[in-house]
């Protein structure tokens, strides 16, 4: 082990608390009104489904809360129509 | 009219069972008149750490259930005449308190006792939600830890928001007790801090009980610490703490184990 990894080893209580500010300045928000990017993710799923039938093998939704900024990512297959006639044939 | 103290940290295993003991025992000793109450139905664990698992008969289920009278189900401890303990039930029943039997037990201890400590069971179910209820004063016991100092963060929202005096639109005082601290390793950087823990929180500190060999002995003992070994470390840091509840302007310090040139050598701990 070098210098610098024995640095690094020391210093693990400033990211802990650089954490918990982060994920308490969040926590705390959302007691007291629900979490936005929550709510955007269910409405866009539900407007979704109201489309198409949305198969939960072909989903993948991932969130990033941040301090400044948070990031809602969904990403769903959406089956062409064309290919559903083959589907059901084969 | 005595006060009544809740003793609460949402996560298990910080220490509210030993700090109720240890903060009771030392409020006693100063001749005051003080209950401590088990609310962990199910898993009590305050008479064994006060070492009065022997003596129980009655409990608060069975006072709220009407089976038993109030002045039954309390155990004066040996050591301490002026102080009392109301055990928890064994029952796997879980709605085994009702508030109104709560509310009505607290009322009569308060109107006895100078000092009324609720043990909280951990979690934020309604065990602990009852533990907190009817509370004029809060001591979160917190580790440097970042689960630890999460889960009080939650508390401390439950508390300013679910008790009585919440409701009404009074202020729960509220104290936090940091607990197993290692100054050693929070000034190499390796624990949170004092004062990150305090600037997380941002609620007021009780005192720092530094980790210690003597907590887990005298928890073996079945004796608070601060009855059994008054001279420890944490008995004196404890000892502090109590009076602070009881309105004492004491600075706090950040409590060092001294380590003789002996200890050293031999890689033991003073304490």
């Amino acid at each position: 082990m070098n210098l610098l990894e024995l640095f690094k080893r020391r210093g693990s209580a400033p990211v802990a608390r650089e954490r918990l500010q982060v994920l308490l300045a969040y926590e705390r928000r959302s007691r007291s009104q629900p979490d936005l990017v929550s709510i955007l993710r269910e409405e866009i799923m539900a407007v979704i489904a109201k489309h198409v039938q949305i198969d939960q093998d072909y989903l993948q939704v991932s969130m990033d809360r941040g301090q400044t900024m948070s990031t809602l990512e969904i990403d769903i297959q959406i089956p062409n129509k064309s290919a559903a006639p083959l589907a059901m044939s084969a | 009219m005595g006060k009544v103290v809740v003793v609460t940290s949402g996560k298990g295993g910080v220490g509210k069972t030993t700090s109720t003991a240890a903060l009771g025992a030392a409020v006693a000793k100063t001749g005051k008149k003080v209950a401590l109450v088990d609310f962990d139905v199910g898993l009590r664990n305050l008479d064994l750490i006060m070492g009065a698992e022997r003596r129980v008969v009655f409990d608060l289920v069975n006072v709220i259930q009407g089976s038993a009278k109030l002045s039954q189900a309390l155990i004066r401890d040996k050591r301490v005449e002026t102080l009392f303990l109301l055990p928890a039930s064994q029952t796997r029943d879980k709605d085994a308190l009702t508030e109104e039997g709560v509310g009505e037990v607290i009322e009569r201890l308060r109107s006895v006792f100078d000092y009324v400590f609720c043990d909280s069971p951990a979690g934020i179910e309604r065990g602990a939600q009852l533990a907190m209820r009817f509370a004029d004063e809060a001591v979160i016991v917190t580790n440097p830890e970042v689960s630890s100092v999460r889960d009080s963060d939650r508390i401390i929202g439950l508390l300013d928001a679910r008790t009585l005096k919440a409701e009404q639109g009074e202020q729960i005082i509220k104290h936090v007790l940091v607990t197993r601290y290692d100054a050693a390793r929070a000034a190499r950087g390796e624990m949170l801090n004092i004062d990150d823990v305090l600037e997380i929180l941002s609620t007021p500190l009780l005192g720092i009980i530094p980790e210690s060999q003597d907590v887990l002995r005298a928890s073996n003992l079945g004796s608070p610490v601060t009855l059994s070994e008054p001279l420890n470390s944490a008995a004196r840091a404890y000892i502090d703490a109590a009076k602070r509840l009881e309105g004492e302007d004491l600075p706090v310090v950040v409590p060092f184990e001294r380590k003789g040139f002996l200890d050293r050598l031999l890689g033991r701990r003073a304490a």
